[in-house]
């Protein structure tokens, strides 16, 4: 019991974090109808940006840790949001009347194009952070197994929650949202009111960008550690989250994070730490072949 | 040019002047010419897939015209973006309606109105209530659960919350019960009359085009074959015959 509560804990601190990747995937996929397979990458670029931001801020003496973090945030949302922006400004919007496939070719060509230039201006070693915000609470203090709760994760999982209400209520509420959605459902009849598409798509990445960068922060402050393949790994899985839950659906995406989060994390505390990664991509396969729609998905129904 | 008074005779509110329009290499306008005058109501009439939709969806730049200009109210907007050209305050209902069908009616309206001035917002939705009073039932279903009739409606109300001058209208009565039809029909003369509303309709529906409408097109593949005041066109046999009685299309051609 103790040890499942901890695996919980853990569950779902991980599913926050490829839940707030997966909403880039979704919207993405809802408004444009392609993969952004760079996305993962640009969760890693949000990594190193705030990693360096972190580093930059120590050395000219803002160690105050609420301050720093939150300076990062800030930093880090901003300047990955640009490399959201431009990956779509160069790479797709050229392509958008092109065929199908062209765009996603184009996002792989860019996945591969962002992990080797962090490899080569950062190095291809793993690049640690000392750990900023240590301590935690002891939940249950059993003689078999101790059940702890760190402030980390508390950190995470409370950002998450506050980050995907503000953006949940941005996509209902606000003159973007409902542009966005607009978009979503008839790219076309969006322009015919006057919506301007190129921009609303632009803004679209810029969110998701942002959200990506907060993932970033995030995995950073949990593991430690950053490398310029983690964006590979974790862009997958978020992708398989936001296919478990439906792509192009937003409560989707957020429910599909914490579900391969849980799903990943029982699996290695209950079978096989190694084969953790298959677990999660077995999801996606047995997804795709009897859930097509995923969880909120919606089969397309039209009034003719 | 805004300061210009209304151009009664002369410059046409919207000019379509040789426009050609391709999908890929297929032609599917070999040059059009065809004027709307303000307060005009014009009807364009013609068979399935004539290209009557495709003018339509060219005057907003999506498809863009290959060759031939488009004019509204003497400027050049062939090259337009299409948001931009909905500035201007041209409306569309187009073909298949195109309801945002997982937004409520009213967000549907809030969208038809993203180029208006927020300042008549109110008075706008008063307007489309008044002509369509079951939207204001609707007003918080969402437009994929309305029915035909009611989406039809609602296309025309949104069309009606940018404040538009010149309204294009895309088949409203297609797949409609008559009573609708006449319905819809009303409220088309009803914005022409009262509110000085320029409307460019294309239809299927001939005779209930061409009986509310003071000028009439009549396209055939691609091009503009007759022109004329509604009631007179009505009263050609070759319409009659191609359009009001069932026959075929050839014979039209045959005749000219």
């Amino acid at each position: 019991m103790e040890y499942f509560l901890q695996q919980l804990i853990n569950g779902v601190t991980l599913g926050a974090i490829y839940g707030l990747i997966a909403i880039g995937y979704t919207m993405v996929y809802g408004i444009i109808g392609m993969i952004n397979f760079a996305h993962g990458d640009i969760f890693m670029i949000g990594a190193f940006i705030a990693l360096i931001a972190f580093l930059a801020l120590v050395a000219i003496g803002v160690t105050a840790v609420p301050l720093a973090l939150f300076l990062v945030l800030l930093i880090a949302m901003a300047l990955t949001s640009l490399y959201g922006w431009t990956v779509e400004r160069f790479a797709y919007r050229p392509l958008r009347h092109s065929f199908r496939l062209a765009p996603l070719i184009s996002a792989i060509g860019m996945s591969i194009a962002l992990q080797n230039y962090v490899q080569i201006v950062q190095g291809a070693r793993v690049k640690p952070l000392p750990p900023l915000i240590g301590g935690g609470y002891t939940i249950i203090d059993s003689p078999v197994f101790v059940v702890q709760l760190s402030n980390v994760q508390i950190l995470v999982v409370l950002t998450t929650v506050a980050l995907m209400a503000v953006f949940s209520w941005i996509v209902a509420n606000t003159r973007l949202g409902r542009d966005m959605r607009a978009c979503e459902q008839d790219l076309k009849m969006a322009s015919l009111v006057g919506v301007n598409v190129d921009r609303t798509i632009s803004y679209t990445f810029i969110i998701g960008a942002a959200l990506a960068a907060v993932a970033g922060i995030m995995h950073l402050l949990y593991y430690g550690v950053v490398d310029f393949y983690i964006g590979f790994v974790a862009g997958v899985k978020a992708f398989t989250a936001a296919v478990l839950g439906g792509i192009g659906s937003l409560p989707g995406a957020m429910i599909g994070g914490l579900l391969i989060g849980l799903i990943e994390t029982f699996w290695s505390a209950y079978f096989s730490i190694e084969y953790k990664d298959v677990a999660a991509f077995s999801i996606l396969v047995i997804v795709l072949i009897f859930l097509p729609t995923g969880i909120l998905g919606r089969p397309e129904i039209e009034k003719v | 040019m805004s300061a210009a008074a209304p151009t009664q005779d002369g410059v046409p509110m919207l000019a379509v002047r040789g426009v050609k329009t391709y999908y890929g290499k297929i032609i599917a306008l070999k040059g059009v010419d065809l004027d709307v005058h303000p307060g005009e109501i014009v009807a364009l009439i013609g068979a399935n897939g004539a290209g009557k939709s495709t003018l339509m969806m060219t005057i907003f730049g999506t498809p863009r015209a290959r060759e031939g200009r488009i004019l509204y109210e003497g400027r050049d907007i062939t090259r337009l973006p299409t948001h931009e050209i909905a500035k201007l305050r041209i409306a569309q209902a187009p073909e298949g309606r195109r309801i945002f069908s997982r937004m409520t009616v009213m967000e549907n309206l809030q969208m038809g109105a993203s180029v208006a001035d927020a300042a008549h917002f109110e008075e706008d939705l008063a307007r489309v209530f008044r002509l369509f009073p079951r939207l204001k039932e609707r007003l918080h279903q969402r437009g994929g659960t309305l029915s035909g009739g009611e989406q039809q409606m609602l296309a025309i109300g949104r069309a009606l919350m940018s404040r538009p001058r010149l309204l294009l209208l895309d088949e409203p009565s297609l797949g409609l019960a008559p009573l609708l039809v006449k319905q819809i029909f009303s409220a088309i003369r009803e914005l022409n009359e009262r509110d000085k509303l320029t409307v460019f309709l294309v239809e299927q529906n001939a005779f209930h085009a061409l009986k509310l409408a003071h000028r009439g097109y009549v396209m055939i593949n691609g091009q503009i074959t007759i022109s004329g005041p509604g009631r007179a066109l009505l009263k050609r046999p070759e319409i009659r015959a191609a359009y009001l009685e069932g026959s075929r299309i050839e014979q039209v051609q045959g005749k000219r």
